[in-house]
C-alpha cells in the first residue's frame, strides 16, 4: 500500500487540454461520470475547436473539457482550473493565461519536442525554462509510459498504443482524486467489446496510470473531495442536449400524441437528433431532412396531422427556418422550434456559446409574428424547459421557441430524475365534432373559432369526419378560416394572435434575496443562471446584500416583471450578447437597466459577475 | 435490427387508407366542391383540372376526411381552398417537405400535393427531388404553364429560351428544364405528363398516380390565358396534335401520327432514339422498334423517351413515362419504429419512460 498522505479537498476545477484527437473529451466525460458516482456536485464545460481535426499540435486544434466537482453545490464549471492536465505545449499555451497562481499543471513531456514547441512558437521549452516556476508542474512522459506498459500487446501498432494514453491520464488523475475506476471499465468493455485487444491496451493503460500516480515520488499525496449534501432523490449526470431530448419525449408521452422531429444536421444542435434517431422504441420518429427548410416543413405537416412536431436547429437554421415559422404562426399549430444558439453573425463560432439569438427569435420574420420562448437555465432544467415548451405549443396552438445554447448544450450536471406520475398531465384534446352551422343551418366547422379562455383555435386533424378544412398562410376571416382581405379582419386577426401569445400561462418571476434588503437586482435569461449564482453568492459572503432573478420565459414575459423590476434602484442584465434582452425590458417597462455583456463564446466568469455586482453596489452607497 | 424491411411490393398507394363501406352512398363532384368562390382569370386552364379531379376523385372511394391536398404559392397552389377534403396552402416551394411529414407520419391518409412550374422546379427544386428520390407516398401534381402568373408574367425555370416577358423584354436566356427528365433523373418511381384539356387521359393517369406506392409525378400542360396564352396550342390544335403528340402506351411501340402517316420510333446502332416512317420500320434494318415499358428497372428507357421533347414541341411524349415499384421512405420510417416498439413488448409505458429518463448511470442520495 502507498504510505502517501491524503488531504480533504471542498472543490477542484480540473480541465483536461490537448489536440483534438487526444480524445479530451471522453476522458473528461469518463472523469465525470466517475466523479458524479461518488455523490460529489459538478458542473462541466467542453470547450472544442470546429474542426474534427485541426492542423495537429497548433493552437486551433487544441481541445478541452473542464469539470468542477465540490462538497457543496456547484453552479458553474469554474473560473480557473485548479488542475489543467496539458498533452502538448498547445494545449499548455492555449490554457496557462487561464491557471492561478500554485495551480497545478501535468504536462505530457514526450509531446514537448522543438517541433512541437516551434508550431506554437516557444523557442524555449516552457517546462524547464522558467515560465512554470510558480506552477506545481508534474512533467510525466505520458506517451512513452503508456506504450512501455502495453509491450505485451505485440499485434498493436505504436500508433494504436499511443492511442492509449488519454486512459493513462485518466487513470492517474482517477488515482490523484480517489475517483473509482469501474464506471470507465464498464465503458470500455461496452465501446470495445468487439475488439478485444484494444479493450485490454485501454484497461491496462487505466490501471497503468493509476499505478504511476500511486507509486511514483513525483505525486506526493492524494485528494478526496467528499459528497455533497444534496435533496433525496435518485440522481443521474446529464448533458443539455439529453435533458432536452427526454424531456421532449417525456412530454409527448404525457401529451398522449407522437414525436415527430424533421431536422438537418448542425453544430450543436446534432446531439438531439442522434438522441431522438435512437429512440423509436418510444415511437419517437425522426426525419433528417434535406435542408433547414424542409426540416421544419417536416414537423409541422405532422403537427396538422396530430402529431407534436419538432425541429432542431442553431441561429442559421433559425434564419432559414423564418418564413416557416411565420406559417406556423399563421396556421395556428403547435410547433417546437429547438434553437441552441452559438456564436454569430453567419457560420461564427460553431462550437461556442452565445445568446444573440433572442432578438431573432421575437422578431425575425416579416408581419405581425408573436412566438412564444422558453429558455432553460441549466443543462438539467432543458428537460423542465422541453415539456413547458409542448405545454404552451399544444394549450395555445402555436409555435414555441426553445432556446438552449452551447453552453447548456454540451454542459452537464447531477440531475434529480423525477417520477413520471410526478411530470405535468399535457393531455390533448383534438376537435372532433361541428362548432358551428353554415347560412343554411347545417352543422359546420370553423376552424378558427377560438377557445374563450386560452384564445386558441381547435385542433382537428385530417381523418376527422365532418370536419373537413382548409388552412393556409393567407389571411383568414375570424371564426370561418376562409380567406379573407378584409381591413378590419386583419386588423381583428392579428390582435387576436398577439392576444393569445400574450395570455399565456407563465410563472410568476421569483427573486432571491435572503436579506430582503436588497437594492440591487441581478436578472439574466437562459444558460448564465450559473454564473449570476455564483457571482451574488461571492458577494453575499462578503457581507453585502443583493436580489437575484431569472427568466426562463422571455415571450410572453412574467406578470409580475415589470413590478419587480420597478422594486429596485439598479437592475444588472448579464447577457451573452450585446444588450439584447436589456432593449426589450426597457422598451416595454421603461425602466433603466445596467446592461452587462460579453460575447466571447464562453459563459461569464463569477469572478467578472461579482465584480460587476460589487461595482455598482459601491456607487449606490 | 435490420435498417430495411420486406413490405411485400408491390401495393396500392391507397393501402392503408379507410375507404368507404360498400353500402355507402356514392359520392359526387359535388362532395368534393368547396364553398369557396373559384378566383382564377376567366379561361384559366387551372378550371379544367379542378372539375378533373374532383370528378375523379369519387372513383378512388376513399373516406374524403382522409384526403389531404397541400400546395405551395402560385395559381395552382389555390387548389386545396376549392376542394371539400383537408388542404393545406403554405409557402413557396415548401410542399413536398410539409406532405412527408404528413404522410410519414399518417399513414392512414392519401396526400397530395399541387405545385406549379415555378413552385416546383425553382423556390422548391431542392424539395422537390428529395421527395422523389425519398419515395414519399404521396401524388405531385405539377401544373406548368411556363410562365409565373400570380406575379404577373416572369418567366419560369420552365419557359423557353427567348420567351419575352415582363422580366425578359428581350427575350429569357435562361436554359428550362424538362420536369419529366428532372424527375426520372431524381429517382422517382412514377412519372407522367398529361394535357390539362384531354380529361379522359389525365383521368386515367390521376387514378394511376393516386394508386402508386411511392411518389408520383404528373406534370400537367396548363394554359395560362393571361401571361402565356398558347404555349401548348399546337398541342391542343386537332389538325396539328395528331403529328406531335406521342401517346405512351405500355407494350406498345412508341409511335406519332395519324394513321397513314405515322412514324416509329426505333433505337439506332449508338442508342439513338430516331423517329422513322412506319414503312422503314418494318425491316429493322434502321434501327430496333422501341417498345415502351413504364415498368423497366433501368430508367434509361425513360429518360430518352423524355428527351424527345423539345421547345418547338415537334414530339411531345404524353402518358406514363415510368411506373415502378420500390420501397416507400414513409414506409421504412414507420416499419423502424413499429419494429422498435413491438420488439420491446408494445407502446412505451410509464415504466418504460421511467427507465429512459434514468438512464444506465444513477446514484441515489438520502
Amino acid at each position: 500500500m502507498s504510505s502517501k498522505t491524503v488531504q480533504t479537498l471542498d472543490r477542484v476545477v480540473i480541465r483536461f487540454a490537448g489536440d483534438s484527437g487526444d480524445g479530451m473529451q471522453l476522458t473528461g466525460d469518463r472523469f465525470t461520470s466517475d466523479t458524479a458516482a461518488l455523490g460529489n456536485d459538478l458542473s462541466t464545460l467542453p470547450n472544442f475547436p470546429a474542426e474534427i481535426r485541426a492542423p495537429q499540435g497548433t493552437l486551433p486544434g487544441v481541445s478541452s473539457f473542464q469539470l468542477h466537482f465540490a462538497d457543496h453545490d456547484v453552479l458553474t464549471p469554474g473560473d480557473a482550473p485548479d488542475v489543467l492536465v496539458a498533452m502538448n505545449p498547445a494545449a499548455l499555451k492555449a490554457n496557462l493565461g487561464d491557471l492561478p497562481r500554485g495551480a497545478t499543471i501535468i504536462v505530457n513531456t514526450d509531446e514537448f519536442t522543438k517541433r512541437n514547441l516551434a508550431k506554437v512558437g516557444y523557442s524555449d521549452n516552457p517546462v524547464d525554462d522558467g515560465t512554470l516556476d510558480s506552477f506545481h508542474v508534474h512533467a510525466v512522459a505520458l506517451t512513452s509510459i503508456t506504450v512501455e506498459a502495453l509491450a505485451e500487446f505485440p499485434t498493436l501498432t505504436r500508433k494504436e498504443k499511443e492511442r492509449a494514453k488519454n486512459m493513462f491520464a485518466l487513470g492517474l488523475l482517477s488515482w490523484m482524486y480517489t475517483r473509482p475506476t469501474t464506471g470507465t471499465e464498464a465503458f470500455l468493455k461496452s465501446k470495445f467489446g468487439a475488439r478485444p485487444e484494444i479493450l485490454a491496451a485501454n484497461l491496462a493503460a487505466l490501471t497503468a496510470g493509476w499505478n504511476y500516480g500511486e507509486t511514483t515520488e513525483d505525486f506526493a499525496s492524494s485528494f478526496i473531495v467528499p459528497a455533497a449534501t444534496m435533496p433525496a432523490g435518485t440522481y443521474r449526470n446529464i448533458t443539455g442536449n439529453t435533458a432536452l431530448s427526454l424531456g421532449l419525449v417525456a412530454a409527448a408521452h404525457r401529451a398522449g400524441i407522437p414525436l415527430v422531429l424533421g431536422s438537418y444536421p448542425i453544430t450543436p444542435a446534432s446531439d438531439i437528433l442522434h438522441a431522438l434517431a435512437a429512440l423509436k422504441r418510444h415511437g419517437v420518429t425522426t426525419m433528417q431532412a434535406e435542408d433547414e427548410i424542409a426540416g421544419i416543413g417536416i414537423a409541422l405537416g405532422a403537427s396538422f396531422g396530430g402529431a407534436i412536431g419538432v425541429t432542431t436547429t442553431s441561429g442559421p437554421g433559425v434564419a432559414l427556418k423564418s418564413e416557416a415559422i411565420g406559417l406556423a404562426v399563421s396556421l395556428e399549430l403547435p410547433l417546437i422550434i429547438v434553437d441552441v444558439q452559438r456564436g454569430g453573425p453567419s457560420t461564427g463560432l460553431p462550437t461556442k456559446t452565445e445568446q444573440a439569438d433572442l432578438l431573432q427569435a421575437m422578431f425575425g420574420r416579416n408581419g405581425e409574428s408573436p412566438v412564444p420562448i422558453v429558455a432553460p437555465k441549466t443543462p438539467a432544467d432543458c428537460f423542465t424547459a422541453a415539456m413547458d415548451a409542448v405545454r404552451i405549443a399544444t394549450t395555445y396552438r402555436t409555435p414555441v421557441f426553445l432556446l438552449s445554447d452551447g453552453y447548456l448544450a454540451n454542459g452537464s450536471e447531477p440531475w434529480s430524475v423525477p417520477s413520471v406520475d410526478s411530470l405535468p398531465d399535457l393531455t390533448v384534446e383534438f376537435a372532433s365534432e361541428p362548432n358551428g352551422v353554415d347560412p343554411k343551418g347545417e352543422p359546420t366547422f370553423h376552424p378558427f373559432l377560438r377557445d374563450e379562455q386560452t384564445l386558441a383555435r381547435p385542433w382537428a386533424v385530417p381523418g376527422t369526419a365532418g370536419l373537413e378544412h382548409r388552412i393556409g398562410g393567407i389571411e383568414k376571416a375570424d371564426v370561418t378560416g376562409n380567406i379573407s382581405y378584409d381591413p378590419d379582419n386583419h386588423d381583428l386577426m392579428t390582435r387576436l394572435r398577439q392576444a393569445k401569445v400574450d395570455g399565456i400561462t407563465v410563472p410568476d418571476l421569483v427573486v432571491d434575496d435572503p436579506s430582503g434588503q436588497a437594492r440591487v437586482l441581478v436578472l439574466g435569461w437562459g444558460s448564465t443562471f450559473g454564473p449570476i449564482a455564483a457571482a451574488t453568492r461571492v458577494v453575499r459572503n462578503a457581507g453585502h446584500t443583493v436580489a437575484q432573478a431569472h427568466l426562463t420565459h422571455l415571450n410572453p414575459f412574467p406578470a409580475n416583471l415589470g413590478e419587480v423590476l420597478k422594486s429596485y434602484d439598479r437592475v444588472i442584465v448579464p447577457e451573452m450578447n450585446l444588450g439584447q434582452l436589456s432593449m426589450l425590458l426597457r422598451a416595454k417597462y421603461l425602466v433603466d437597466i445596467r446592461s452587462h455583456t460579453s460575447v466571447r463564446g464562453l459563459p461569464f466568469s463569477t469572478v467578472e459577475l461579482a465584480d460587476v455586482i460589487s461595482t455598482t453596489l459601491e456607487e449606490l452607497s | 435490427m435490420s435498417t430495411t424491411t420486406d413490405l411485400g411490393m408491390p401495393v396500392s398507394g391507397l393501402r392503408s387508407v379507410p375507404h368507404l363501406p360498400d353500402d355507402a352512398d356514392k359520392q359526387t363532384k359535388r362532395d368534393f366542391t368547396s364553398d369557396q368562390e373559384v378566383r382564377w382569370c376567366p379561361g384559366c386552364g387551372d378550371y379544367v383540372i379542378l372539375a378533373a379531379v374532383q370528378s375523379f376523385l369519387p372513383e378512388l372511394g376513399l373516406k374524403r376526411e382522409n384526403i389531404v391536398f397541400v400546395s405551395g404559392i402560385g395559381c395552382s397552389s389555390r387548389f386545396p381552398y376549392y376542394l371539400d377534403t383537408y388542404g393545406m396552402h403554405s409557402i413557396h416551394g415548401r410542399a413536398p417537405a410539409i406532405a412527408t411529414g404528413l404522410a410519414t407520419s399518417r399513414a392512414d391518409l392519401s396526400v397530395w400535393v399541387v405545385t406549379g412550374d415555378g413552385d416546383a422546379l425553382s423556390i422548391g427544386g431542392n424539395h422537390l427531388i428529395h421527395a422523389l428520390r425519398r419515395n414519399v407516398n404521396m401524388t405531385i401534381l405539377l401544373f406548368n404553364n411556363q410562365i409565373y402568373g400570380l406575379t404577373k408574367g416572369q418567366y419560369s425555370p420552365t419557359s423557353k429560351v427567348g420567351q419575352v416577358t415582363k422580366s425578359s423584354p428581350v427575350g429569357s436566356v435562361d436554359s428550362p428544364f424538362n420536369p419529366v427528365s428532372l424527375a426520372l433523373g431524381a429517382e422517382a418511381t412514377f412519372v407522367a405528363r398529361a394535357m390539362e384539356s384531354d380529361r379522359a387521359e389525365l383521368t386515367t393517369i390521376l387514378k394511376a398516380a393516386a394508386e402508386h406506392r411511392g411518389t408520383a409525378l404528373v406534370e400537367i400542360y396548363q394554359n395560362c390565358p393571361i401571361f402565356n396564352d398558347g404555349a401548348f396550342e399546337v398541342l391542343k390544335d386537332r389538325t396539328q396534335q395528331e403529328a406531335r403528340i406521342v401517346r405512351l402506351r405500355a407494350g406498345e411501340a412508341v409511335t406519332v401520327g395519324a394513321e397513314g402517316e405515322r412514324k416509329v420510333l426505333v433505337r439506332q446502332g449508338s442508342g439513338v432514339m430516331k423517329f422513322i416512317a412506319e414503312a422503314e420500320a418494318a425491316s429493322g434494318e434502321k434501327g430496333a422498334v422501341v417498345v415502351h415499358d413504364p415498368a423497366l428497372d433501368d430508367p434509361s428507357q425513360a429518360f430518352q423517351l423524355s428527351r424527345l421533347d423539345s421547345p418547338e414541341m415537334t414530339h411531345v411524349p404524353m402518358g406514363i413515362f415510368r411506373q415502378v415499384d420500390r420501397p416507400t421512405y414513409d414506409d421504412l420510417v414507420r416499419a423502424q419504429v413499429d419494429a422498435a416498439v413491438s420488439t420491446a413488448g408494445g407502446p412505451a409505458t410509464d415504466a418504460d419512460l421511467t427507465d429512459l429518463l434514468l438512464g444506465r448511470d444513477t446514484w441515489t442520495v438520502g
